[in-house]
């Protein structure tokens, strides 16, 4: 599966509202959208870090790196050229 | 390692020749200690749980109970021919208390030193010290407030909580819809300052300075017009989860500080964190200042860091014992979330 593909199924089954209230493109901020809560946050990171074997440093847990599907695409690929 | 002087959170017990005279599988007679039908009411009383690590045939030991009227008094009681240290790991993952929390009581040096070489943190005694737990100091909280006399009561909702939600069928939001939770924010009256400083001293996990307050300290910043202290409820079909969060807010000239944030951490899975976080960002941002927010660091919190990043807060500065001054521009507020009922008094 893409990258993308599995970042946005992972959100999807994260999603506090239903599903046909949550259409959301790649660029969507989903914070803001109010998708997601408090927990997924803490989800999100630890399911990156295990699924791509990488670690999230403190300097980089930014909203900005993780608010949409393309951002996270792009923080996992900066991550993975080091 | 030096013993904890954290508060003692929950008793784990042994069953044979510790709670009881005689061995269960061996159709002993089995009669309960004298007198250890009161320690077990003096400290649920006091809002310290119990639980049983033992090694029996789970029916008979729960029917056992049952005939002594005490079943209901242990929380996810671990009855199986496994190492009793694993019981106790699922006693500490099912009611989310830190290792340093719970206290294990056994007769058997050989169980004990099992529990403690998994577990270093877990406070281990022999059985015959059982009748004088009530006078430890780690067994009397400073205060027994509403709360704790109600915390079995509150933990075996969140067991009944966990069954349905294991049960339940459909997708995550479709469950906590189901709850139909009411999210309750006032400013602390007195009554409120006890459960207060309990949470500042219990909660660790989702707490954002580790900072504790006292009783008086905590009046003082409740009748100054210079701060805010604000207590939140969560309240579901099942009942009321109690007290669960507290918010202490400076108020400056240019900024809103937030000198406290803390969520206990029963509330943790029901994704309610941000709820209070959205309140204070909208009520600095409608006040017309800027919010500013300490945390520091203490190796359990990192939720709590993560939350504040993720609700678009930036470090001012740091220092090297963990202490960070975080800025919002209060560019970007979560709303709450849709599940839940949130009431502002």
């Amino acid at each position: 599966m893409e990258l993308k593909e599995k970042i946005r199924k992972f959100i999807e089954s994260n999603l506090v509202v239903f599903e046909d209230e949550a259409e959301f493109s790649d660029s969507d901020n989903i914070f803001e959208m109010g998708f997601v809560n408090s927990l997924f946050a803490m989800k999100l990171v630890n399911h990156i870090e295990q699924e791509f074997s990488i670690e999230v440093d403190n300097d980089d847990l930014e909203i900005s790196n993780f608010s949409s599907v393309d951002r996270i695409v792009q923080y996992i690929g900066s991550k993975k050229e080091n | 390692m030096s013993e904890s002087k954290k508060e003692i959170k929950c008793v784990i017990w042994d069953l044979d020749h510790t709670l009881w005279e005689g061995t269960l599988v061996e159709n002993d007679e089995i009669r309960l200690k004298p007198g250890v039908v009161d320690v077990i009411k003096e400290l649920d009383s006091r809002g310290i749980l119990h639980s049983v690590s033992s090694k029996n045939n789970y029916d008979d030991a729960m029917e056992k109970l049952k005939e002594f009227s005490l079943e209901e008094y242990f929380l996810y009681p671990q009855i199986s021919w496994n190492a009793k240290s694993l019981g106790v790991a699922n006693i500490q993952q099912n009611l989310n208390f830190a290792m340093d929390t719970i206290l294990f009581i056994d007769d058997q040096p050989f169980e004990r030193e099992e529990v403690k070489s998994a577990h270093p943190e877990v406070t281990c005694i022999d059985a015959s010290g059982y009748i004088k737990l009530p006078h430890l100091p780690r067994l009397n909280p400073r205060f027994i407030t509403a709360d704790s006399q109600k915390r079995r009561k509150m933990y075996w909702d969140d067991f009944n909580r966990k069954v349905e939600e294991d049960e339940y069928e459909g997708p995550p939001e479709a469950f906590l819809a189901s709850l139909d939770m009411h999210f309750v924010i006032h400013g602390a009256v007195e009554e409120d300052l006890k459960r207060a400083e309990e949470l500042t001293v219990r909660t660790n996990q989702l707490n954002a300075t580790g900072r504790t307050y006292d009783y008086d300290e905590l009046n003082a910043i409740r009748l100054s017009d210079k701060h805010k202290l604000l207590v939140c409820e969560l309240t579901d079909k099942y009942g009321s989860y109690g007290k669960i969060g507290l918010a202490l807010i400076e108020i400056q000239e240019e900024y809103w500080h937030l000198k406290l944030l803390l969520m206990s951490c029963r509330v943790m899975a029901r994704g309610v964190g941000t709820v209070v976080m959205s309140h204070i960002m909208q009520e600095t941002k409608k006040a017309g200042k800027k919010l500013r927010a300490d945390f520091k660091k203490t190796g359990r919190n990192r939720m709590m860091y993560v939350s504040y990043k993720f609700s678009n807060f930036k470090e001012v500065n740091s220092d090297e014992d963990g202490n960070i001054l975080f800025e919002n521009d209060l560019s970007m507020i979560q709303p709450f979330p849709p599940y839940i009922d949130v009431k502002i008094y």
